[in-house]
């Protein structure tokens, strides 16, 4: 029981302590109720079922703990831990990713603390190249409106899509998880979340911009920006409610700055997707603005005869 | 058997007698013949015969592996459920196919390189890459199929879309328009299908049966840009 008790969580300990001092209380640790110095709340209670269910969930965790004693990380088994998932539990996880509940944390809730990489991977991949597509479909129907675009495949956009996302993906969780391990002694409850769960809860986050990068190709301005507002409400939503419990026990003004720097990464994200590989569609035969993000050469010829005629 | 008994027979002893130490001291009184026959299954021809193809002209050499190349092609184009692929699995079906596929993607203009499809190279990649990922992953699931089959399946099951390939070219000989694109779609998506099915064929008996989806979903993915790269070629 050694072991069971150096992963326990403080709250148990706290628990114990408390029970300890007063051998006819029963603990609850609600996760609502936070007294301001952080400690748990105590109901005395009769009946003693409560430290059965206590011993049951130790029991599972010891059991779990066992369970994951994995081989070394230059093994294949180890890297097929990651992707120890069946069909119904991936789509689970993305419905859960596309409603955020506030009291449902993706973590604990979905995950149930087994993050899978397949998820984050395939759908990263389906992003980048969904974007490239759209993206040259939109330059195709562009080009149906003003026959003077020059149409090209833009086959290097798939690299760029690629890269980005990857990049995001793993690098961003990468500085949120050592943040968050860096201020792991000023929480005293909750344990913070390992690194794959992050890349996890970011890579299932992004799920609801596929629909919403095909709906793009809807050549109606305000249309794209409300589908865009609503995706990124949907994905920081999610990803807000899974850091809320995490960030909660740190100064306000530190969880806030976390908070809304995630946010605003996000917000980044799909507006600079936005701009580069959506193209706003000329309303008059004139060739699009330029912008600031690479474009291919032709793209930029001088205003066309026929406005200088008119 | 007289000794046997008396070497049990000891009380008191103090270390322990192994297991059947006692065996060995019994003398059986009958001596049981052994006897039977053995055969020894003998190939009908020799052995020598199989493995020497070194002395082999280079024109039975080639013949032979370009049988083999085509006898595979005819299992991708008509799908059943064989091993045919995947007993004999080789590399140089998909090597040609992504070749040809490579070199038909080509365009002959002189625009920039940033603008315009995709180069051989980013083709080879994507065609190699894509089919070394899709075999991890379908590895890491769980399934019970060897490196290079997944990658010869995957790489035979490319055919349909070279021969859509073939058929665009020649289409975008005539002159574009709308109709023309209606028929490259057309025969474009067939030709995908086509290739979906096949790989399935071969590939969904060796996922555990509740992350088949899981697997052939990167396939999927994998035969859908191919085929975009096959639909957005424009000559200029």
């Amino acid at each position: 029981m050694a072991a069971a008790d150096e992963l326990a969580f403080h709250e148990f300990e706290e628990a114990s302590n408390l029970l300890a001092e007063t051998p006819d209380a029963v603990t609850t640790s609600g996760s609502g109720q936070l007294t301001p110095q952080g400690h748990v709340a105590v109901a005395v209670d009769s009946g003693g079922s409560y430290g059965a269910e206590e011993e049951v969930e130790e029991s599972d965790k010891t059991a779990l703990l066992q369970e994951k004693q994995q081989p070394g990380f230059w093994t294949f088994g180890y890297y097929q831990s990651f992707f120890d998932v069946d069909t119904c539990q991936v789509l689970d996880r993305i419905r859960g990713s596309l409603l955020p509940r506030p009291g449902h944390n993706f973590v604990r809730h979905r995950l149930r603390n087994r993050p899978d990489l397949y998820g984050p991977f395939w759908i990263c991949a389906t992003l980048a190249f969904v974007l490239a597509v759209t993206g040259n479909l939109t330059l195709v129907l562009a080009q149906r409106r003003d026959p003077s675009i020059h149409y090209s495949p833009q086959f290097h956009k798939v690299t760029v899509a690629g890269i980005t996302i990857y990049c995001y993906v793993w690098l961003v969780p990468l500085a949120l998880w050592g943040f968050l391990q860096w201020r792991k002694r000023v929480r005293e409850r909750v344990g913070p979340y390992t690194f794959l769960e992050t890349v996890c809860v970011y890579g299932y986050s992004l799920f609801v911009f596929i629909p919403t990068v095909v709906l793009w190709l809807i050549p109606v301005p305000w249309l794209q920006w409300l589908f865009g507002a609503l995706a990124l409400a949907l994905s920081a939503a999610s990803l807000v409610f899974t850091l809320w419990p995490v960030v909660r026990e740190d100064t306000r003004l530190v969880a806030a700055v976390l908070l809304s720097t995630v946010v605003l990464l996000h917000a980044l994200l799909a507006t600079g997707c936005k701009f580069y590989f959506f193209q706003p569609l000329p309303l008059e035969p004139l060739a699009p603005p330029p912008q600031a993000t690479s474009l291919p050469l032709n793209l930029l010829p001088p205003p066309t005869p026929r406005s200088q005629v008119t | 058997m007289a000794k046997a008994a008396e070497s049990s027979g000891e009380p008191g002893t103090t270390s322990p007698r192994p297991l059947f130490a006692g065996l060995s001291d019994i003398s059986i009184s009958q001596d049981i013949p052994v006897e039977g026959e053995i055969t020894i299954p003998m190939r009908s021809h020799i052995r020598e015969f199989d493995s020497s193809t070194l002395n082999e002209s280079v024109q039975n050499t080639i013949m032979r592996d370009l049988k083999a190349v085509g006898k595979k092609f005819m299992h991708v184009l008509y799908p059943r459920k064989s091993n045919t692929l995947l007993r004999d699995w080789d590399l140089w079906g998909p090597l040609i196919l992504c070749v040809t596929l490579a070199l038909m993607l080509q365009r002959s203009s002189v625009d920039s390189e940033k603008d315009g499809g995709p180069q051989f190279a980013e083709v080879f990649v994507i065609v190699w890459f894509g089919a070394v990922t899709i075999t991890l992953n379908s590895k890491l699931l769980g399934g019970n199929i060897s490196f290079f089959q997944s990658l010869c399946v995957l790489g035979y099951c490319i055919l349909p879309l070279t021969v859509a390939m073939l058929v665009c070219r020649l289409v975008l000989l005539a002159e574009q328009g709308p109709i023309n694109f209606m028929v490259r779609l057309f025969v474009v998506i067939v030709m995908f299908t086509w290739s979906i099915v096949a790989s399935t064929a071969f590939l969904a008996d060796s996922q555990p049966p509740n992350r088949k989806a899981l697997a052939i979903y990167p396939v999927f993915l994998f035969y859908f840009v191919i085929s975009w790269m096959i639909l957005t070629f424009t000559p200029q």
